[in-house]
């Protein structure tokens, strides 16, 4: 709580003073002044800083963020719109980061050294390094220009959830490749290093084979650092996808913030920002969670 | 897409015989309304989706640029010239079923000009003193002096006509008199217009129509080449155009556009006060070559602020032709043999950013050193625009016949000349034409003379169309996207 509060002093000291007005930028070279003057009283830009940040942390305690200076319409209803789209685009991108990562993370540390180990090592290596955007371009240029079975991005809506499943596929696989190929290397260390510990050689001693103890004990211990980098990468992803979004043009979280902010639509971009930061720590809640369940001993901590 | 696959597959599989004929179109564009109403914001976006398609005013602009009767069927002119009468059609109504009633323009000029009115062309309804309705389909509008750029004016964007029933929501659920209605807006993502079925002109081929709005240049290469869009209007990748050209599957559309860019100079700002360096800027500009390096050889290069394709329009490039030497000696007359410094800022467009790095190496081979500032728009507004904190800038002024922004002394390039004032206010009460023209000569070379700015070119419109969709306006007028006579051939 007290954190939030913190986070909306600072997300509104920082984004009121950007240099620019809302108000000229609306109306443009040719606008008198008078008229100016009208849109500002009209968009109640005249009032105090302290009065608008009254205004805007009430408005939302109760639900109502208030309304967007250039699109007029209640920023809540431009936020939910953008989330169908950020959120499901999130989750699919980190379902298949989870889901290629943890094979080739757990195979890549039960060969280790050989050279399926090399392989994956220097795939991931390859995976981080290239920029996720030049990387979307490049499916761009093969599935929806040169084979045609993709579009080249947009976003038909929900409607048609077969549709819209389909245009996300390719920001999603672009999201998920970078992420994969970090997940997938801390999967490999993380679980490297539980297997070096005694308790496993315990388990050896007593009979277990390597795969056993690896499944049974070391997986689970390695579990730690991986929910941490997955809790951080949902986050990112939520509203790190700004470039992809661009790219595919797909209406999420991140182009919203990106225009609203070179619209100065200043009520939108502290909104976004806020809500972001709310993700956040709704997102660590879950993670702490999620360490209680995959270690007991912290269970009693919590 | 989808469904148009669908649709072809299916008439081709039902061997019907008959051509499938496309009724869609899917237009791209790179900026995206704010919101959806004309008459409060300066955004093009705005008047590119709905200008003629759903909103009219009394005049409208035709794709020559030349002003034609909208909803007014007629119109008179008192022997003063100050009183306009307009006859407006008798069958029009609004897209919510109500009519079209002089009431409705008397709302929407009045509404434009009040005192608490966000109209971002205010100046266009000064010089309206009342606008009665005289019956129901009758307007009388009283200037308070006679006026030659009046029906020019009423064919503005940000003069059309609105219903008073409908006005509250109209910046999301748009209601006007046109060829077509709004249907959905997708935020972030598209707007889709259909055809009005109850309209009162000749119905448009067209049954409905998307515009989608992709910002970055590379998308919208990938969005045209995968043919998700069928035309994308004012394409932002001047570099891909030759690509495009070549490929017959669609064709560039090269045309005109109200945009004057030009390198504007702070004339209240030392040294810019002293006409010599202002002459020396516009000597040491080669403007072809910026022309080609900034914009892939598209633009008209321009020696005044007008336009042109206008028939008043005089060539006078010439008075400040490429001349570097020249340029240098007018320097050393002003007393800056040795150069000087000066700031450049840059808004985000890419005439801007990158004719400003040409124009840069250009003054720097004449002794003028410019510091370069690369501003959003915003921030541009802020500084350059109302703060008049800058030496150079360049921009683009895309209004229609905007000569009478010289005759403004608080404007941001702060030109300050009686005369051309005089000229300007005597302008706006002439109605003949040719004395108009004249004038608009005057005005011209005037500004030419004293080298209030470096005049670069007149901006082109580049668009690429799929070959066989005909009907798009390849000049801009204004800033629409009329779609009324937009179909696909075969």
């Amino acid at each position: 709580m007290i954190s939030l509060i913190v986070a909306s002093l600072v997300i509104f000291a920082c984004i009121e003073v950007i240099p620019g007005d809302p108000a000229s930028f609306m109306l443009g070279i040719n606008a008198q002044p008078d008229t100016v003057a009208a849109l500002r009283e009209e968009l109640g830009l005249n009032a105090s800083l302290s009065v608008r940040y009254l205004s805007w942390v009430t408005g939302m305690l109760s639900g109502d963020f208030g309304t967007s200076y250039t699109y007029r319409t209640p920023v809540a209803e431009i936020i939910a719109e953008r989330l169908w789209l950020s959120l499901p685009l999130a989750l699919i991108a980190l379902g298949l980061t989870v889901f290629i990562a943890f094979p080739i993370g757990i195979l890549a540390a039960t060969k280790r050294g050989s050279w399926t180990d090399m392989s994956v090592m220097g795939a991931t290596q390859l995976g981080i390094a290239v920029p996720n955007f030049w990387f979307a371009m490049l499916m761009v240029l093969l599935f929806a220009i040169n084979l045609r079975w993709f579009s080249a991005g947009g976003f038909p809506g929900w409607d048609n959830p077969f549709a819209a499943l389909k245009a996300l596929t390719l920001p999603s696989i672009a999201l998920a490749l970078p992420q994969a190929s970090i997940l997938a290397r801390v999967m490999r260390s993380a679980l490297l290093d539980t297997l070096s510990e005694d308790y496993i050689r315990t388990c050896r001693a007593k009979g277990l084979t390597r795969r056993q103890a690896l499944w049974r004990h070391a997986l689970r211990n390695a579990m730690i650092p991986v929910l941490t980098i997955i809790g951080l990468q949902f986050s990112f992803l939520l509203a790190g996808a700004i470039i992809i979004e661009n790219v595919f043009y797909l209406p999420g979280l991140g182009r919203l913030v990106f225009q609203a902010i070179s619209q100065r639509d200043l009520i939108m971009v502290e909104s976004v920002v806020f809500l972001l930061v709310f993700a956040v720590i709704i997102v660590n809640f879950a993670v702490d969670l999620a360490y209680a369940w995959v270690d007991p001993r912290l269970r009693a901590r919590v | 897409m989808t469904r148009w696959i669908l649709g072809t597959v299916a008439a081709t599989a039902l061997l019907t015989g008959t051509a499938f004929a496309k009724t869609d179109v899917t237009i791209g564009l790179q900026l995206e309304p704010p919101h959806l109403d004309p008459t409060s914001a300066a955004a093009g976006a705005i008047d590119q989706v709905l200008y003629s398609n759903v909103f009219e005013g009394l005049m409208r602009f035709a794709a020559d640029g030349s002003v034609v009767n909208g909803l007014a069927k007629d119109w008179s002119i008192s022997e003063d010239g100050k009183t306009y009468t307009f006859t407006l059609h008798s069958d029009v109504k609004f897209h919510d079923g109500t009519d079209l009633e002089a009431s409705d323009v008397v709302f929407s000029l009045d509404r434009a000009r009040a005192e608490d009115s966000v109209n971002a062309q205010k100046a266009l309804f000064d010089n309206i003193e009342t606008v009665e309705a005289e019956d129901n389909l009758t307007v009388k509008v009283t200037l308070t002096a006679p006026q030659g750029n009046f029906l020019f004016n009423m064919a503005w964007g940000d003069a059309v006509i609105v219903a008073p029933e409908s006005i509250d929501d109209i910046k999301v659920k748009p209601v006007g008199t046109g060829a077509f209605m709004f249907n959905d807006w997708k935020q972030g993502d598209s707007i889709t217009l259909v055809r009005n079925q109850g309209y009162w002109g000749d119905a448009p081929k067209l049954e409905e129509a998307t515009f989608k709005f992709i910002s970055e240049p590379t998308a919208a290469f990938a969005a045209m080449m995968a043919e998700d869009v069928d035309a994308f209007y004012s394409y932002p990748a001047p570099e891909n155009l030759a690509q495009f050209e070549a490929d017959p599957r669609f064709t560039v559309l090269a045309g005109n556009t109200e945009g004057e860019t030009i390198l504007a100079m702070n004339n209240k700002q030392a040294p810019f006060d002293n006409i010599l360096v202002r002459q020396a800027v516009s000597h040491a500009i080669d403007r072809q070559s910026v022309i080609d390096g900034a914009m892939f050889g598209y633009g008209t290069p321009i020696g005044s602020h007008f336009a042109p394709h206008n028939p008043a329009y005089v060539d006078l490039t010439g008075n400040s032709e490429f001349n570097p030497e020249k340029a240098k000696a007018l320097l050393a007359e002003a007393g800056l043999a040795n150069g000087f410094k000066t700031t450049l800022k840059l808004p985000p467009p890419s005439y801007a950013r990158r004719g400003g790095e040409i124009i840069a190496a250009q003054l720097r081979a004449v002794g003028i050193e410019t510091e370069i500032s690369n501003l959003e728009w915003a921030q541009w507004l802020e500084q350059a625009f109302r703060g008049k904190d800058f030496g150079l800038t360049i921009v683009s002024h895309t209004e229609p016949m905007d000569i009478g922004i010289y005759a403004r002394p608080d404007y941001y390039f702060q030109y300050d000349n009686p005369k051309l004032q005089k000229l300007v206010a005597d302008l706006d009460v002439e109605v003949d034409a040719t004395k108009r023209t004249d004038m608009l000569q005057s005005a011209q070379m005037i500004i030419s003379a004293d080298y209030v700015n470096g005049y670069l070119f007149q901006l082109a419109l580049t668009s690429v169309v799929n070959a066989k969709l005909q009907g798009l306006w390849p000049d801009a007028p204004t800033q629409a996207i009329d779609l009324t006579g937009v179909s696909w051939s075969e």
